[in-house]
């Protein structure tokens, strides 16, 4: 596989299993450097599943996923390690340690791998801090923040590393139009400002796709559709139509997969008509 | 007859493979203690958690229990004209038996449900997740601060379970049924042996504190990471515990006494 | 909770675990009384121990001043050898015509070995044998005795 600079993640052929669920059947991907990524797909395709694997956390049954030229599947535990320090992930719940304050919280991955004295901690942690606007919150508990201070506070987690890039596990799910704005400009500002790569999971269409560079639509365990947020608007294909449309029904059927109405009804009904008892009594 | 042979075989299957699970889930979070030399601090938060917070109800049951035992011992005694040797009974009791499987009892419910529950929660919260992908290994982190301090604090919490069960038949033998006071520690002491009654009590301690920290982390991190899943675990936990402690100890009593 | 509020509860639960600790060995169990290491040994050798135990105290005058450590069948004299480990506090106090018995606490009671000093100038030292004892009443033997010898007087 021959590496080329302007792709951080790159994705071959990926077959994932949870128990005999066929997740991913043969996923092709590739992350641009230094962009803003988005993948879309319905609830249960497996993106969260997809970060995870991109973090090493789960191993693909065939396939490969290389993130800056590293095989992830096949990295030793130690290096696996260091190249989790490279990224960063900010999970759907946020992930905040509920036994530290906001500040600990940020504070931990530098307690972990470093050996900085606690004036330098403290300051990192500030900064991390003020740039998502919590810097007032630092001695709070996290539960006692909203759903997007968490987030933030999270975001502030997983910057203080400086990674080169960052997953967000959709990001937007649950906020308020306020603190979605705050998260949106966030994003932006993170990628633009420290120059990371940032890859952003949702179904939260036109929030994501306002501040992507590049769009993909996952969806049976394959990519249906990559490409700018223009090109998949224009896109005649009418998976993605009815994606980026919510349109009840179309290729993604409104019903899930079941037998005949007409029978399915018939049926119940002559079951119910010939034990009156059993079924009243359930 | 199939379909039940099946379904039998395949539930069979899976407990086996759990246990495999849970066995190497074991070896992995033994391999990591090691890792707490450099993190004591991490300890001593758990031992605050799991022992601490279990004192009040260990020191209040043993108090009671010792005091039950007294009664009970007294009347019994009373007809041999023996009611000197309701220290014996009372502290053999305690030491042998009582001590490590109530306090392990009191422990799987208190502390070892607590234990599912925060883990479980971490799980289900993606704290887990979260950890690793900061590149901090949860066994060394989570798992084995929580395995060793749940392990060390049931035979700490046991012992003070029989030294407070002992004052409490002291209180009722001695104080209200008027036992000689030294009848009842010196008959106590002469049957009591420091090796083979007190430091096999706490023997039983340790291995009840191994079962009930293995079964307790075990069942946190290996709950499905949902509500129902959490609390289900804890249910599990607390029975599994329970069964467990329960069952070990006839084996240990059958070989150490 | 603050990590040094924890660090003190902590330090309190440990004192406590050795408050019990050491109720547990002084208190309860025999840890304080004579072990086999601070004492010195005296051997007596019995006809009969009857329900004699290791562990069973050893008294003068009703006080106790140490335990039996050991109780074997010597093959040569066809005896009970019952080793007694006597506390150092009480070394040279037993003359070398001490008596050993045993005796039971009460009816039903436990055995234990009474010793009765003699007059000797000497005293036992340690390993000596206790060459003057009485073996224990075994009630059957006793009732078979007067059964015995009511048959022969009538
Ligand atoms: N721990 C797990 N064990 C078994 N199945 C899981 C587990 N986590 C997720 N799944 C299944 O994998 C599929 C993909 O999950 P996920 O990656 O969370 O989807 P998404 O994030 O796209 O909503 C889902 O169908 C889910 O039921
Ligand atoms: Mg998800």
């Amino acid at each position: 596989m021959s590496e080329d600079g302007s792709t951080l993640v790159r994705i071959r052929d990926l077959h994932f299993f949870r128990g005999s669920k066929h997740i991913f059947r043969g996923l092709n991907l590739d992350i641009p450097r230094g962009k803003v990524t988005t993948i879309l797909g319905p609830s249960g395709t497996g993106k969260t599943t997809l970060l995870k694997m991109i973090g090493g956390q789960l191993k693909a049954s065939q396939g490969g996923i290389t993130v800056d030229g590293l095989d992830v599947g096949k990295l030793k535990r130690s290096a696996l390690y260091e190249l989790r320090k490279r990224l960063g992930m900010l999970f759907q719940s946020g992930a905040l340690l509920t036994d530290l304050s906001v500040f600990d919280n940020v504070a931990y991955p530098l307690r972990e791998h470093t050996d900085l004295p606690e004036s330098l901690i403290s300051h990192l942690v500030l900064m991390r801090l003020h740039a998502v606007g919590l810097r007032g919150a630092r001695d709070l508990a996290p539960a006692e923040l909203s759903g997007g201070m968490a987030r933030r506070a999270a975001l502030a987690r997983a910057l203080v590393f400086d990674p080169m890039m960052i997953m967000y596990d959709e990001p937007f799910t649950g906020q308020d139009p306020i603190s979605m704005g705050v998260l949106l400009e966030l994003i932006q500002t993170v990628n633009g400002a420290l120059g990371l790569t940032s890859l952003i999971v949702s179904h939260d269409l036109k929030e994501s796709l306002s501040i992507s560079d590049y769009a993909v639509i996952i969806s049976e365990g394959v990519v249906v559709e990559a490409g700018s947020p223009d090109q998949l608007e224009n896109s005649d294909s009418p998976w993605v139509q009815q994606f980026l449309h919510g349109m009840p029904d179309g290729p993604v059927p409104f019903q899930a997969p079941a037998p005949d109405y007409q029978t399915d009804l018939f049926g119940q009904q002559s079951q119910v008509a010939g034990q009156p008892v059993a079924g009243a009594a359930r | 007859m199939t379909d039940f042979l099946q379904r039998f075989g395949r539930s069979w299957l899976s407990m086996v493979e759990r246990l495999g699970r849970a066995t190497l889930f074991l070896l992995h979070i033994l391999g990591a203690l090691f890792s707490l030399v450099k993190r004591p601090s991490l300890l001593v938060r758990q031992l605050h958690s799991t022992g601490v917070m279990t004192l009040s109800i260990v020191l209040v049951s043993g108090l009671f229990v010792g005091m039950v035992l007294a009664l009970q011992a007294y009347n019994t005694l009373i007809d041999f004209g023996q009611e000197n040797r309701v220290g014996t009974l009372v502290a053999l009791t305690l030491v042998r038996e009582l001590g490590p499987v109530v306090t392990g009892l009191l422990f799987a419910g208190r502390a070892g449900s607590a234990l599912t529950a925060e883990i479980g929660l971490m799980k289900a919260t993606e704290q887990l997740s979260g950890l690793e992908m900061m590149a901090v290994d949860p066994y060394k982190r989570v798992f084995a601060p929580r395995f060793l301090a749940a392990f060390l604090a049931l035979p700490m919490l046991a012992a003070m379970f029989s030294a407070v069960g002992v004052m409490g038949g002291h209180l009722v033998g001695v104080e209200v049924l008027g036992v000689d006071a030294a009848a009842y520690w010196s008959q106590m002491q002469n049957a009591t042996s420091f090796t083979s009654d007190v430091c096999n009590g706490l023997i039983k301690g340790l291995v009840f504190g191994f079962v009930v920290a293995w079964i307790a982390i075990f069942e946190g991190a290996d709950c499905i990471p949902t509500s129902e899943g959490v609390s289900s675990a804890t249910t599990r936990t607390v029975v599994y515990s329970s069964l467990a402690i329960l069952g070990l100890d006839f084996l240990l009593t059958a070989v150490m006494f | 909770m603050n990590s040094r509020a924890i660090e003190v509860l902590v330090g309190l639960f440990m004192l406590l675990f050795l408050g019990a600790m050491f109720v547990l060995a002084m208190k309860v169990s025999n840890l304080t009384s004579f072990t086999s290491t601070s004492g010195y040994t005296l051997v007596a050798k019995f006809e009969n121990v009857g329900g004699l135990k290791p562990r069973a105290p050893v008294a003068a005058s009703g006080v106790k001043v140490g335990e039996v450590s050991d109780i074997t069948y010597d093959p040569e004299t066809f005896e009970a050898s019952v080793t007694l480990t006597i506390d150092n506090r009480f070394s040279d106090a037993f003359p070398l015509d001490t008596t050993a018995s045993i005796y039971t606490a009460g009816l039903l009671g436990e055995q234990y070995i009474g010793l009765d000093p003699g007059a000797e100038e000497d005293m036992l030292q340690d390993s000596d044998e206790i060459s003057l004892t009485q073996s224990a009443i075994v009630l059957e033997r006793l009732i078979g005795q007067v059964l015995f010898s009511r048959s022969g007087g009538s």
